[in-house]
């Protein structure tokens, strides 16, 4: 039922020789097209859910997954993501839990899979014991909120030997120091925060993107996708005609809880919520294809 | 290159006190570590501002304009130097050592406060930031912030807790009064560390024309080592004052610790003296069951909230528990970083006293000095009144009596109902 044929290049179950993320921007790269990034929130509305939505953003034509890990302060995140994280953490969401819903989605799906977390649940959880479930589990990278490459000595960074991909992110107000520091030593993609801010749609497009872009690329091979703001086909185009991946999180979030509600007596049935999701996703995979 | 390396200079009155290893130019490090505590744990687009900040006020600290300007401003618009008074009648009450108050209650403004709000508005003007954001608990650094404002002619945003709003209603008034906007911060239990979330995502949005008043000793580097100098002054006072009238040193501090900002401000001019025991005092709230207290140091674990590696009262996944405590200013998951490094070197001990503790000895001190206390400071108070008879009278104690209590008047008066 799910077009994996398309999006993965090697076997579906064990251990991969490539890391998913690198396979996949490969790929895109050798097509000439760009990547959608969609980052949704686990366990929103519920665990036994997040696997249904990637597959149906898969469908849609999404070429990387986001997870996000609910956690009670989500200090960088504007009110749809905060809402989402509330919800997550009402029904339970663990990173045990998160772990399961991976290998479920494994089941029938390459797609790349990052979680997007802020660092104390994984400071709980340890980090050495959350590289090797995340592995384990079929996780390809992890992009941790508020761990700056500064603080990742010792115990707070993940394992040398860890196999997972550390997304870092880049932002507007990163001077170029910085940026050629933290571009250097990144690893599957570098993700662009387009503006200053909490996450949530904005109506424009900050011009400065294609500017920082270019810096960035001074310094590192690795694809930078761009984030922050993005939820509309004709943003998304803009962004991939300069960018290597486009990342849209707050839009698809605040479909999910919008479509997700348990429904209301006698109201008219609406389709099931990860066909609504593929729908509303697929306009901006072909915008984001297409650029 | 770092911004911290080269010798401090103290930023109000020079200390005589000896130096000694829990007082170096080299604590906290370049990058803000205490030990394996504090330190920058902030989304990237906040780091080459605090990197900005942290440079600045290095440049401002050795600059003796800014200092002599902050030095002006504490004395003849807020008041310093602050009594240390001899509180005799609670201590001859009690039978035991002597209790002084350091009377930061007697501050304009009402708390200790202000101390760190001059400084770093002092800083917004110097780096050209026409608004200033801030959160506040109990509402005293909101309005501190919120005055300085006024004084200097900057916008002002204050984020407060819709629970703290309601408990202290009189500060909000005043806030407004002093033309600050008051956000009410309606997210998960509304009370301090939602306002921190909230003013952090302000800053992170508007950080090219906004600096950021954080009003205790938390947070990313370098708010905690900047707002324990700014604080300095009130154990530098103490110190001086408590020769002149005892001629010698007290055998204990106590001051209570939300985030930590009066405390370390006490401590930190006494660490050398290794002698003086440091008392820090949380909020026990209904006594120590999850959710109903905030004191970190009774089954809190080591974590990352807000900016800063610190003990935390947190859930086995890593998500922040719910607090509880009579104080909006004690209402907090998470200590003051030094504060953790502290107690590692068993340099500080902490304690705590219960909402019932706290308002017996705001009613105590009340009846038998004629103060009344914040109930933040009511904490520090009752650990006094726990202590004192069991020293022997030649014993000398000092309590930061960080706040007045006016605020919370109408609290109080509802639980006693009066």
């Amino acid at each position: 039922m799910q077009s994996t044929v398309e999006s993965t290049t090697f076997t579906t179950t064990g251990t991969v020789a490539i890391n998913r993320i690198d396979a996949t921007f490969a790929r895109l790269k050798a097509a000439n097209r760009k990547a959608f990034v969609a980052y949704i929130m686990a366990g929103d509305p519920n665990l036994a859910a997040t696997p249904d939505l990637v597959w149906a953003l898969e469908e849609a034509g999404v070429d990387v997954v986001e997870l996000g890990v609910p956690f009670s302060d989500p200090l960088a995140d504007g009110v749809v993501n905060q809402l989402a994280a509330a919800r997550a953490l009402e029904s339970g969401t663990t990173l045990p839990g998160m772990f399961d819903a991976v290998r479920n989605i494994r089941a029938k799906s390459n797609i790349p899979i990052v979680f997007m977390t802020y660092l104390n649940p994984l400071l709980r959880y340890g980090m050495g014991n959350f590289s090797r479930d995340a592995e384990a589990a079929g996780v390809d990278g992890v992009l941790i909120v508020d761990l700056p490459p500064e603080e990742t000595a010792g115990e707070i960074g993940l394992p040398a030997d860890s196999m997972l991909r550390n997304i870092s992110l880049i932002a507007p107000t990163s001077p170029e120091a910085r940026i050629a520091s933290i571009a250097g030593k990144s690893s599957g993609f570098i993700y662009y925060v387009s503006r200053e801010g909490v996450t949530g749609a904005r109506s424009d497009v900050p011009t400065s993107v294609s500017e920082r872009l270019e810096a960035i690329r001074r310094y590192s091979q690795v694809p930078v996708c761009v984030g922050f703001g993005i939820s509309t086909p004709d943003q998304a185009r803009t962004i991939a005609s300069w960018a290597d991946g486009v990342i849209v999180g707050s839009a698809l979030v605040a479909r999910v809880a919008e479509w997700g509600k348990p429904a209301t007596p006698g109201a008219a049935e609406q389709p099931p919520l990860p066909v609504l999701l593929r729908e509303f996703a697929r306009p901006l995979a072909e915008a984001i294809h297409s650029a | 290159m770092s911004p911290v390396a080269t010798a401090p200079a103290p930023v109000v009155a020079a200390s005589a006190a000896p130096s000694s290893p829990f007082v170096s130019p080299h604590i906290p490090d370049a990058t803000g570590h205490f030990g394996k505590y504090g330190g920058m744990f902030v989304p990237e687009t906040l780091m080459a501002p605090l990197q900005e900040l942290t440079a600045e006020y290095d440049r401002a600290r050795q600059d003796p304009a800014f200092r002599a300007e902050l030095k002006d401003l504490l004395e003849q618009y807020a008041g310093r130097a602050t009594p240390l008074y001899f509180a005799k009648r609670l201590t001859d009450h009690l039978g035991g050592a002597k209790i002084y108050l350091k009377r930061e209650d007697l501050l304009h403004t009402g708390a200790h406060k202000i101390n760190n709000a001059l400084g770093q508005v002092l800083l917004a003007v110097r780096m050209g930031k026409p608004r200033v954001i801030a959160e506040t608990g109990a509402g005293q650094h909101g309005v501190a912030t919120a005055t300085v404002a006024a004084r200097f002619g900057l916008k002002c945003v204050v984020y407060m807790g819709a629970v703290d709003m309601e408990r202290q209603a009189l500060n909000v008034t005043r806030m407004r009064l002093l033309g600050a906007e008051v956000v009410a911060v309606t997210a998960g239990q509304q009370t301090l560390k939602e306002a921190v979330n909230e003013a952090m995502r302000d800053w992170v949005t508007n950080v090219r024309t906004t600096h950021y008043i954080l009003g205790s000793a938390l947070g990313s580097h370098p708010y905690p080592m900047m707002v324990r100098d700014f604080h300095r002054c009130i154990g530098e006072e103490a110190r001086r004052q408590i020769l002149e009238q005892e001629g010698r040193l007290p055998d204990a501090l106590i001051a209570c610790v939300g985030g930590g900002s009066n405390a370390i401000g006490l401590f930190h001019a006494f660490l050398a003296d290794e002698k003086v025991r440091c008392i820090g005092v949380e909020a026990g709230g209904d006594g120590i069951l999850p959710g109903r207290h905030a004191a970190r140091f009774q089954g809190g674990v080591l974590g990352v909230l807000q900016g800063a590696r610190t003990y935390l009262l947190q859930d086995e996944n890593g998500n922040i528990q719910l607090t509880h405590s009579v104080s909006a200013g004690l209402d907090y998951a998470a200590v003051g970083p030094e504060h953790s490094y502290l107690r590692e070197l068993r340099r500080a001990e902490y304690e705590y006293a219960t909402d019932t503790e706290a308002l017996n000895a705001f009613q105590t001190l009340a009846r038998l000095e004629g103060i009344i206390p914040a109930l933040e400071s009511s904490h520090a108070v009752a650990h006094a009144i726990k202590i004192a008879p069991t020293m022997p009278k030649d014993a000398v104690l000092v309590v930061n009596l960080s706040g007045r209590g006016d605020k919370d008047v109408d609290q109080v008066k509802r639980m006693l109902g009066m």
